[in-house]
């Protein structure tokens, strides 16, 4: 598993830039589809910054450390071939140990596309961040291409000292193009308790409605922002309207969440830009 | 146990206060996306099948006397919205009222004395079910169908909505009712054994966002 990470021109301690490499071809694919793994580990080095003694990923899944000066490390995680494909099942795996501070952003949109037998692809974020730790995950956009299915679960785990900032968009289709079936299911965890446990459902094969007045309406780009902070626990921010089709609320929890809706990608990016700068 | 206890328990004139809610219609017609019978037919279907199949699971898992704590911290976390957690317990509060007068049973009062501030309805649906001597199907059929009856009912106020075509809508939605009350106490079943994760978690981004602007409107119909 090492020697897959060095092929990818990983190394923990000097490359501290974003290096470009032409997407890899695509491993024999069983019928099962693509089988891979990312996981990132952070934690406090001795100078008060963060270290990442793990960063590893394989197949379309590859991490690169991005150069910071403050104490936060920064990776990107980039996507070195198309997918997920129907078939495919891709991890992430992202732990941040107390003292450390992580942001972990995408190179690039995420395109759910459809296999060669038609079956569905599984893409599952685990997230665990420790009493006193802190994570920005901030990826792009999903994009759910026509004729493709995908199942994405996104779990975090946060000790009752961990700070969390947590972006979803999902885009249902590419430009002018018809939506594939997306499930989505987002559970976020605090102290051993669940603050927030959500599942989205939409595009061919969804359960009626979904495009309907109670769920999109026609919106083609639907997103979150989660912002979990001890602080909240006194005082969070109140429930607020931003614009037509957007709304901040505080949750059961010293947690807040913007819940978007908009009729494209850029569009909802601008409104959760403007929450997140509200909220951090 | 008398299966007429859940015509009692779902009668639109069952005193607990429903009918000052309208399930996000009100939102909803205001925003101009409902607009008739068949608009108010799609916005009961994503319902139903969204905040209606999760309202249906917590319920009919109450029934099989899972514990409510558990549950309502569930339906906490399925209820992003403060708008709707402070509405869903308010209903509760009303709910259990009427409850404990019509079966009175210790497990309401156990449920009054552990919420005083009110459970969410449909945990407290689940328990007054179970007083009743019904089972967990007939509490995801209860709940599955206040899930759709509110917003039809508060349509035919908002739009002046022929109320023969608000109840066609309800009967075209029959089949359906069906199947997500099976599948509701099918996965309160699983979450005897699994806990409350394998409880159905789906949301209606439309509703929640329009749930917070609804609350700040200064004159409303309805409460929710």
């Amino acid at each position: 598993m090492d020697e897959e990470a060095d092929r990818t021109g990983i190394d923990h301690s000097r490359t501290d830039t974003v290096t470009h490499h032409p997407p890899s071809p695509r491993p024999p694919q069983s019928p099962a589809g693509v089988q891979a793994r990312a996981r990132i580990a952070a934690r406090p080095d001795a100078r008060g910054r963060t270290a990442l003694p793990v960063l590893h990923g394989e197949g379309p899944l590859a991490l690169r450390r991005t150069r910071t000066t403050g104490p936060e490390a920064h990776v990107m995680l980039v996507g070195a071939m198309s997918g997920p494909l129907g078939g495919d099942h891709l991890t992430v795996e992202a732990e941040v140990a107390e003292g450390a501070r992580l942001s972990v952003g995408s190179a690039a949109a995420t395109i759910a596309l459809p296999g060669q037998d038609g079956a569905p692809a599984r893409y599952d974020v685990s997230l665990t961040v420790a009493d006193g730790a802190e994570l920005h995950w901030l990826p792009e956009q999903l994009i759910s291409a026509r004729g493709s299915e995908l199942r994405v679960t996104t779990r975090a785990d946060i000790g009752a000292g961990g700070r969390l900032v947590l972006r979803e968009e999902q885009v249902l289709g590419r430009t002018g193009e018809a939506p594939g079936l997306l499930h989505s299911r987002l559970t976020v965890r605090r102290a051993g308790r669940t603050l927030l446990d959500q599942e989205l459902s939409c595009g061919p094969g969804a359960p009626t409605g979904w495009d309907g007045p109670a769920v999109l309406a026609g919106h083609r780009a639907v997103g979150q922002l989660i912002v979990v902070r001890p602080e909240f626990e006194h005082e969070g921010p109140k429930p607020a309207m931003l614009g037509d089709s957007a709304a901040l609320t505080p949750l059961a929890g010293p947690a807040a969440l913007v819940t978007a809706l908009a009729p494209d990608a850029l569009r909802l990016r601008h409104i959760l830009d403007d929450a997140l700068n509200r909220l951090t | 146990m008398s299966r007429a206890a859940l015509l009692v328990l779902a009668d639109g004139r069952f005193p607990a206060g429903g009918h000052a809610h309208s399930g996000g219609a009100e939102a909803a017609v205001k925003a101009g996306r409902i607009t008739g019978a068949a608009s108010l037919e799609d916005f009961c279907r994503g319902r139903l099948h969204t905040t209606g199949t999760v309202s249906a699971a917590l319920a009919a898992a109450a029934a099989l006397g899972l514990d409510p704590v558990a549950l309502d911290e569930a339906a906490d976390a399925r209820t992003p919205s403060a708008a709707l957690r402070v509405a869903a317990r308010r209903l509760g509060r009303q709910l259990l009222r009427a409850a404990r007068v019509a079966w009175p049973a210790p497990e309401l009062d156990a449920l009054a004395r552990q919420f005083p501030k009110g459970a969410h309805q449909p945990v407290v649906l689940g328990v007054a079910a179970r007083a009743a001597g019904l089972d967990a199907e007939d509490a995801a059929y209860c709940s599955a169908y206040e899930s759709v009856s509110g917003p039809a009912t508060a349509v035919v106020r908002l739009l002046s909505l022929d109320p023969f075509d608000a109840t066609a809508v309800l009967a075209r939605l029959a089949p359906q009712l069906d199947e997500v009350a099976r599948a509701a106490a099918e996965s309160a079943r699983r979450a005897v054994g699994e806990g409350v994760d394998a409880l159905p978690a789906a949301s209606a981004p439309l509703l929640e966002v329009g749930a917070e602007g609804h609350a700040g409107w200064a004159v409303r119909l309805f409460a929710s």
